[in-house]
């Protein structure tokens, strides 16, 4: 037995699915990560990933809760099902791990990612990218005579989409913040 | 009731706290206050090692044998380093030790100072949790929640980085009972999946319980009940090479060790089973072969601490996370309250079937000429030791599986071996740890001569702590297991696998003061083992065996197991093909 005190509410981690159906097909999850905000934190997430062989489409972390000491991590990560269900045990026996919700499989939820786009040209090319950033509501945060940086908030198709009409019209440079979720209703 | 002191003197203060009773190290500039503090107390003994791999398998070794957790103090830089491979080899297979390291002062971190590398960047990967303590006051609490952490959930090594100027400043002491922790792995089962692998077990027509490592991390009530278990359904019994002990080796319903060297029957069972009933073993690809023949018709059941180890390899029916102890107490309680049943008339039929599989006899072997065979060593080094309560360490290679093979265990933390890692070097420090752990106990360490050369300057240590270690090596003048796989699969171009230049083992015994025993013949073994055994100090024995001795059974790498090889006259010219080739 440990002489330890265990705080009150602490979880073990046991918030997985143990006996799923598993199918060979890739699936996207996003996964958002409630952890201690420690130092090294990021990089036992990361290294796990690394070292594991895990794929990471979209990273983002920042410190959510000051006095709790707590950080979210949002990771978008793609693999079968049974990966799927390991990154998230593996995730779980991280000490430093709070809790790992699976917001793709735990009800609706909303996901927005910001982005920043560089596009420069003239004459028509010029016209017709304003013309598309309103369409898309992007809004201009800089201009030259021959150059915008749009502000774009979205899912990350949306900005996938915005990107590909942007790029014949002189798309230079993009700048993505990575997924933030969060689950819709009133239960966090 | 809180206490202002140095540093340091947490350390050894929250050692003493924490129940340690001893610490394996080595000094330098980094951790010279806390080596003061040892200097000036008299509750903890600290065994001087000679190498820091050393003193992390000498605590291991203690660890696995005491069931505490087993501490080491190294310095920074080269000392943290030469842990690595214990800490890794802690990890793999959840052995629950506390690692201290010296780092440089908090100002010169960053800055390349002398002996200064990324402690806790460097094991982050091969330790269950790790902290560098950066406030002196922070020390005391992150030493106790290392050892909850050590020791709880599923077991494992942590390293606590200690810069030297938090060692020096003086802070305030807190007590474990004042430390907060979140860390609170779930240990009770969830009782429909136990009711349901009760239920399993009652209609089970061929049932075959497969133990692993976790039964033995669970601690002595975990092998007490899984005994009583097995004595109350008479069901067949198997386990990996981590479980050894965990039921007896004299029990009735025992099938021996499954997997890559496993028994013959162990692994059949394993193929034909209508039920696996998984405790505490994470389905290592030395047992599973081939994944996709793996016990193709069974339902499978699996207990384990780690979530992480469910569905990991291997798709499991009735998943149980928790601790074993507690799980088999459910699981017995549910068992008999709905009265006992299994089905009687078939798991006799089964066991009818596993008593052909035995009389294969896949252990037997002949000792007929002068040389002495790794097996009848083993069985004789068995036959004479086996009435002494009995503690075996191993190195890595032919002579562990063999030990695995022939020798007995009938209880657990009697069996140190090096099983998820296989580290040559594992087994003569880990004797050392032992034996600090039980005084009077015969400590042996079955060892390769190559493997025991890997750690061999421990010898002083073992002499300057009158630690009567007996390293029995069985000398094949070879990397036997390199060999044998060579043979197999590299159309016997012995690439490297000679032992040249190999010591003469008595003198070098002599050399450190211990005793050195040479034997090759096998009408001199009986006596020399006895000599050995009688020897109130470190013995050598240099045991020459026969270098071309293959270790069978062998599942080939890429088959699934009811395509073992099983002995000497097998035909192993095309055991392993290309597909398997690429596995290790
Ligand atoms: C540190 C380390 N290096 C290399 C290996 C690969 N390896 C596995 S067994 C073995 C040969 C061991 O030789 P020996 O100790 O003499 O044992 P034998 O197989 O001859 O019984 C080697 C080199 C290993 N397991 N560990
Ligand atoms: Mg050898």
């Amino acid at each position: 037995m440990s002489p330890l005190k265990i705080k009150k509410g602490a979880t073990s981690h046991s918030a997985y699915d143990l006996r799923p159906t598993f199918s060979d097909k890739e699936e996207r999850h996003t996964l958002a990560v409630l952890v201690e905000n420690e130092p090294g934190v990021l990089s036992r997430v990361i290294g796990l990933f690394a070292g594991r062989g895990y794929n990471i489409d979209s990273l983002t972390v920042a410190e959510v809760d000051h006095l709790g000491h707590r950080s979210r991590i949002t990771i978008v990560t793609s693999g079968t099902p049974q990966i799927i269900v390991q990154i998230k045990a593996q995730l779980g026996r991280i000490v430093d791990v709070h809790k790992v919700n699976d917001l793709t499989v735990e009800g609706p939820s909303v996901e927005r990612e910001l982005a920043l786009f560089k596009v420069t040209g003239t004459g028509n090319d010029r016209i017709e990218a304003i013309r598309l950033a309103d369409i898309f509501r992007a809004s201009v945060v800089d201009s030259t005579l021959e150059s915008f940086v749009f502000e774009i908030t979205g899912t990350p198709e949306k900005i996938d989409a915005f990107a590909e009409l942007m790029r014949p019209l002189g798309l230079e440079e993009i700048a993505r913040t990575g997924v933030a979720a969060l689950s819709r209703g009133a239960v966090a | 009731m809180t206490k202002a002191m140095t540093g340091a003197k947490m350390v050894v203060q929250a050692l003493i706290d924490q129940g340690v009773d001893t610490v394996f190290g080595y000094p330098g500039g980094a951790v010279l206050p806390i080596y003061d503090e040892i200097f000036q107390q008299n509750s903890i003994k600290h065994v001087l090692v000679r190498h820091e791999q050393g003193a992390v398998h000498a605590a291991e070794g203690y660890a696995r044998s005491t069931g505490k957790p087993g501490v080491a103090l190294v310095t920074s830089g080269p000392g943290a380093t030469n842990a690595v491979t214990g800490l890794t080899d802690a990890l793999m297979d959840s052995i629950p030790i506390v690692v201290l390291t010296g780092q440089v002062p908090t100002f010169m971190i960053g800055s390349d100072a002398f002996q200064e590398c990324d402690t806790v960047g460097i094991t982050r990967p091969c330790t269950k949790h790790n902290w560098l303590v950066k406030e002196t006051d922070k020390l005391a609490p992150t030493l106790h929640e290392a050892f909850h952490i050590a020791t709880s959930g599923r077991p494992g090594p942590v390293v606590i980085d200690i810069p030297k100027d938090v060692q020096f400043a003086t802070g305030t002491y807190t007590e474990a009972r004042q430390v907060e922790t979140h860390y609170n792995p779930q240990v009770k089962g969830d009782m429909e999946m136990i009711t349901e692998l009760a239920a399993a077990m009652e209609k089970a027509k061929r049932p075959l319980f497969y133990t692993g490592g976790g039964v033995i991390n669970s601690g002595p009530a975990a092998s007490q009940l899984l005994r009583e278990l097995i004595a109350a359904t008479g069901f067949p019994i198997t386990s990996t090479l981590m479980g050894l002990g965990c039921y007896p080796a004299s029990g009735d319903n025992w099938l021996g060790m499954l997997g890559m060297h496993g028994l013959y029957e162990a692994n059949m069972a394993m193929h034909d089973c209508d039920l696996m009933i998984n405790i505490g073993a994470r389905f290592d690809d030395r047992i599973t072969g081939r994944l996709d023949a793996f016990s193709p018709g069974s339902t499978k059941a699996h207990i384990d601490i780690d979530a992480s180890s469910i569905n990991k390899v291997i798709k499991v029916d009735i998943p149980i996370l928790g601790d074993v102890a507690h799980v088999l107490e459910d699981l017995l309680n549910v068992w008999k309250s709905r009265g006992r049943k299994t089905d009687k008339e078939n798991v006799q039929k089964w066991w009818h079937q596993i008593n052909d599989w035995k009389k294969v006899d896949c252990l037997a072997f002949k000792q007929e000429t002068k040389v002495i065979k790794p097996q009848y060593a083993l069985a004789r080094l068995e036959e004479l030791t086996k009435k002494h309560d009995r503690y075996i360490t191993t190195e890595v290679g032919q002579h562990q599986m063999w030990a695995a093979q022939y020798l007995g265990f009938e209880d657990p933390n009697r069996w140190m071996t090096s099983g998820g890692l296989g580290t040559m070097g594992y087994g003569f420090p880990a004797s050392i740890g032992v034996q600090m752990g039980h005084p009077d106990a015969l400590v042996i360490n079955v060892a390769g001569e190559a493997s025991w050369l890997m750690n061999m300057q421990e010898l002083g240590t073992a002499m300057q702590y009158n630690l009567p270690v007996k390293q029995f090596i069985l000398n094949n003048e070879r990397l036997g297991m390199v060999r044998q796989w060579q043979e197999l699969l590299h159309g016997e171009r012995y690439s490297s696998s000679w032992s040249e230049s190999l010591p003469d083992f008595v003198k070098l015994a002599e050399a450190f003061g211990a005793k050195g025993i040479i034997c090759d013949n096998p009408d001199d073994l009986d006596d020399a083992i006895m000599e050995m055994l009688h020897h109130d100090g470190p013995v050598l024995f240099d045991c020459l065996v026969e270098k071309h001795e293959n270790c069978f059974p062998m599942i080939p790498s890429g088959k699934p197991h009811n395509e073992m090889i099983l002995g000497e006259n097998a035909d192993t010219a095309n055991a392993i093909q290309a597909g398997g080739a690429v596995m290790v």
